[in-house]
C-alpha cells in the first residue's frame, strides 16, 4: 500500500533508498561526474538553468544528475536552492550588442555586418544515428576557425530601426518587476511577462509559438536574428556608487521581425517579438519571440482572440514546477474528499432511480 | 557567405565559368535504398503526385514520413524529389534562389549520398529542381520538374485555422474570404499588402498557397511548361500544378496585381528584370542589392565578360 495507515515514514525511507540505487544504476559501471554531465550534457544543463531561472551551470548538472536526467525535477531543485540565496539587487541591463559571439545568424538578410556565423549547430546535421558514438574514442578534431573577427556586430533589429521600419522599444529606467518577489498582476506589463517566458517551459512555449505559425493568432514571423555567446553582467552596489563587472554569462537571444501593418496611431512597420535565455536554448528563445510577440497583440491593437494571445492564459501555465506541482499532485491521497463524493453520486443516483422507477 | 567560425564575407558570386556545371554522379549510400525511402513508401506518394495532378491545386493528404532532416527545413519537398528520382536524372537545390544557401547545400549533399544522382547548379541543365521560397529567373521547359518546398499548403489558414472546416470551403470553393481579406487590405491601405505566397488560383478551380515564394514569382507559374509539385511534410500534404495549367493571382479588376522588385539593378550583374536581395553592407545605412538567383546571376556575368 503507498500509504498505510501506520508505517508511512518506513515506506517513505525505503522508496527514497530504492530511487538513489536506481539512480545508480549498475554498479558495475562507472558513475558520472557532475562534470561529465556539465561538459557533455551541456544543453540539458543550459535548459535547467533557464527554467530552474538561476545561472550555474555546476549546480544545474548536479540537479540534473539528483533528478535521474528528470529536467522538470532539476529545474525545480534548482528553483527551491534559488529561494535561499539573498537577492543585492538588479543589475544594469545587459548588453547583448556587445557580446563575445559564438553563433549569429539572420534569417532576414543574406549577409550583413558581423557576418553569419554557424556555430555548433544541429541545423544542418542529417539526423542519421551515429552508431561511432556508441564506442569511446579519441576527443573529435578540433574543429577550423577562421580568425576572429573584431568588428562590430550590430543588432540586426538596430538596423531596421535606424531605417525607421522597426517599431522602437519604450525605454525605460524603472527598476523592473520580480517575479520571485511578487505575484504576477494582470495586466502585466512587458518585462514582467517577458521574466515569465525567459523561465517558462520550453514545450509549453515551443506549442504556443507554433500554435501562432498554424493560424492561432496571425504571427507573419522572421528571425531577425539569433545570436548566441557571453555577455558581461554589471552591477552598481549602493556602498561602492559606481559600476563594476561581476563576469559572464552565457545567453541566447532572439529577435524576431514581425510584420504590422499599423493602426491609427501608427505607420506601418515591424515590430518586434523578444526571447532572451540563459545558456544555449534557440528553440526556447525562439518559442519565446513568437509568445511575446503574440502577447502584444491587444496593444498593437490586432484581434486578440487565439492562446498564445492570452495574459492569463499563457503566463499562468507556462511555469512548469508550478504546473507539474500542481499535475502530479492529484496522486496525493484525497480519500475525504472522494468519500464524500463518493456518497453525493450514491445519493443522486437513487434518487434518479427512484424517479427513472416512478 | 555563411562562415562556421566568425569570419565576414562578400555575397556569393563571380563563379567562374566552368563551376557550377553537372557533377557526375555519386556512389551512393548502399546502407539506404536508392534516395532513402522504402519502394513502398515512395509508391504512395507517387500515387498522392498523380492524383494532385489529376485535381491540379487540390491538397491530397499523405502518409508523410519522418526524415533525417527536420520538419520545416524541406521534408516534404524531400520526400516528393525521393520518389521522383531516377539514377539519371540531375537535381538542382535552391534555397532563396540559390544553390550556395547553407539548407540547399545540405540537402544536395543528402541526395548525394542516398542517391547518387548527378547534381548541378545550372537551371538549364537540371531535370529535377527542388526550391524552397523562389522560381529560377530562367524559364523552364517541357521535361523538367520544380519541387517546391511548402510550410503551410492551406492558403486560408490565417482566415480559418480549422481544417475541417477549410476544407468544406474547398468543396463548395466558397472563397469569399480570401476576397474579403484582400479587399479590406485594399480599403486599408490601398492595395493588396501580400507580398510573398500570394494566393492563386488554378485552372479556375482551387484557391492555392504557391509556398512562401515572393508575389514577384507568381506570374512564372502560368502556363509553365514544366511540372510543378508541391510537398509539405509537417502538413502531411501533396499538390500539383500540370504543365501549362493557368495560374491566376487573386486580384479585382480595378486593383490588378502587381508583383513587388526592389527597384535597382543587381550590383554585379547589372539586371533590372530579377527578383533581389538586400544586402547590408556596414552599420551606416551601407547596402547592396544582388540576385538571389545565383544561377541566372553567374551566367549573365559570364556573359557579359566574354563579350568585352
Amino acid at each position: 500500500m503507498y500509504v498505510a495507515t501506520k508505517g508511512g515514514e518506513q515506506a517513505i525511507g525505503a522508496a527514497h533508498a530504492w530511487l538513489a540505487e536506481t539512480r545508480r544504476g549498475d554498479a558495475a559501471l562507472p558513475e558520472l561526474s557532475v562534470a561529465q554531465i556539465e561538459e557533455q550534457l551541456g544543453l540539458a544543463v543550459d535548459r535547467v538553468m533557464a527554467e530552474g531561472s538561476c545561472h550555474d551551470r555546476g549546480l544545474a548538472a548536479l540537479a540534473v544528475k539528483q533528478a535521474k536526467g528528470d529536467l522538470i525535477e532539476a529545474a525545480f531543485l534548482l528553483r527551491a536552492y534559488r529561494t535561499t540565496l539573498p537577492r543585492f539587487g538588479a543589475t544594469a541591463p545587459l548588453d547583448t550588442g556587445a557580446m563575445r559571439i559564438r553563433r549569429r545568424i539572420s534569417a532576414t538578410y543574406k549577409d550583413l555586418p558581423g557576418g553569419q556565423v554557424l556555430g555548433p549547430t544541429f541545423d544542418y546535421t542529417h539526423r542519421l544515428l551515429d552508431f561511432s558514438l556508441t564506442a569511446a574514442g579519441l576527443p573529435p578534431e578540433a574543429a577550423s576557425q577562421a580568425e576572429p573577427d573584431t568588428a562590430p556586430t550590430p543588432r540586426v533589429t538596430e538596423l531596421l530601426a535606424r531605417e525607421g521600419l522597426m517599431q522602437r522599444e519604450q525605454p525605460s529606467e524603472a527598476e523592473p518587476g520580480d517575479l520571485t518577489r511578487e505575484p504576477l498582476r494582470f495586466p502585466a506589463d512587458r518585462a514582467v511577462r517577458l521574466q515569465a517566458l525567459a523561465r517558462g517551459d520550453e514545450g509549453f512555449l515551443l506549442g504556443l509559438g507554433y500554435s501562432t505559425q498554424r493560424g492561432y493568432g496571425n504571427a507573419h514571423p522572421f528571425v531577425g536574428e539569433i545570436r548566441v555567446g557571453d555577455v558581461a553582467v554589471c552591477f552598481t552596489p549602493p556602498e561602492l556608487g559606481f559600476e563594476i563587472e561581476l563576469g559572464d554569462i552565457g545567453v541566447t537571444e532572439c529577435q524576431m521581425v514581425n510584420q504590422f501593418k499599423g493602426s491609427r496611431t501608427e505607420p506601418p512597420q515591424f515590430t518586434r517579438g523578444y526571447g532572451l535565455v540563459f545558456g544555449h536554448g534557440e528553440r526556447k528563445a525562439m518559442a519565446m519571440a513568437l509568445v511575446d510577440r503574440g502577447l502584444r497583440a491587444a496593444e498593437l491593437g490586432e484581434e486578440a482572440d487565439a492562446p498564445a494571445q492570452q495574459q492569463e492564459f499563457v503566463l499562468y501555465h507556462c511555469d512548469n514546477v508550478e504546473a507539474t506541482g500542481f499535475v502530479e499532485h492529484l496522486k496525493l491521497p484525497h480519500y475525504v474528499d472522494f468519500q464524500s463524493d463518493l456518497e453525493n453520486v450514491r445519493t443522486m443516483r437513487e434518487s434518479a432511480m427512484k424517479a427513472a422507477a416512478e | 557567405m555563411t562562415s562556421a567560425a566568425a569570419k565576414p564575407s562578400p555575397p556569393s558570386g563571380g563563379r567562374g565559368l566552368g563551376e557550377g556545371g553537372a557533377q557526375g554522379a555519386y556512389a551512393h549510400d548502399t546502407g539506404y535504398n536508392f534516395a532513402y525511402l522504402d519502394e513502398s513508401t515512395k509508391r504512395m506518394i507517387r500515387r498522392a503526385i498523380l492524383k494532385g495532378v489529376a485535381i491540379p491545386g487540390h491538397q491530397v493528404p499523405f502518409g508523410s514520413r519522418e526524415m533525417p532532416l527536420p520538419y520545416g527545413w524541406g521534408t516534404g519537398g524531400i520526400q516528393v524529389t525521393a520518389s521522383i528520382l531516377g539514377p539519371s536524372d540531375v537535381l538542382k537545390v535552391i534555397d532563396q534562389g540559390a544553390d550556395d544557401t547553407t539548407n540547399a547545400v545540405s540537402i544536395r549533399a543528402f541526395f548525394r549520398r542516398v542517391a547518387g544522382v548527378a547534381t548541378t547548379e545550372r537551371t538549364a541543365e537540371a531535370t529535377v529542381i527542388q526550391t524552397r521560397h523562389r522560381i529560377p529567373e530562367r524559364q523552364l521547359t517541357e521535361g523538367q520538374i520544380l519541387v517546391y518546398q511548402v510550410p503551410m499548403p492551406e492558403p486560408l489558414f490565417r482566415l480559418e485555422a480549422r481544417v475541417a472546416e477549410t476544407k468544406r470551403m474547398h468543396a463548395l470553393a466558397d472563397y469569399g474570404l480570401m476576397h474579403v481579406k484582400l479587399y479590406e487590405d485594399i480599403a486599408r491601405h490601398g492595395h493588396i499588402a501580400t507580398s510573398y505566397n500570394y494566393p492563386v488560383m488554378v485552372d479556375g478551380r482551387y484557391l492555392m498557397s504557391p509556398s512562401p515564394i515572393p508575389a514577384f514569382d507568381n506570374p512564372k507559374m502560368d502556363r509553365m511548361p514544366a511540372l510543378q509539385l508541391f510537398g509539405a511534410g509537417r502538413e502531411k500534404r501533396i499538390y500539383a500544378v500540370p504543365p501549362y495549367t493557368a495560374v491566376r493571382s487573386l486580384d479585382f479588376e480595378d486593383h490588378p496585381f502587381r508583383p513587388i522588385r526592389a527597384p535597382h539593378a543587381c550590383a554585379l550583374c547589372g539586371s533590372r528584370e530579377s527578383y533581389l536581395d538586400e544586402v547590408i553592407t556596414d552599420d551606416r545605412g551601407g547596402k547592396i542589392f544582388v540576385c538571389s538567383d545565383t544561377d541566372y546571376c553567374t551566367e549573365r556575368q559570364a556573359t557579359k565578360a566574354a563579350a568585352e
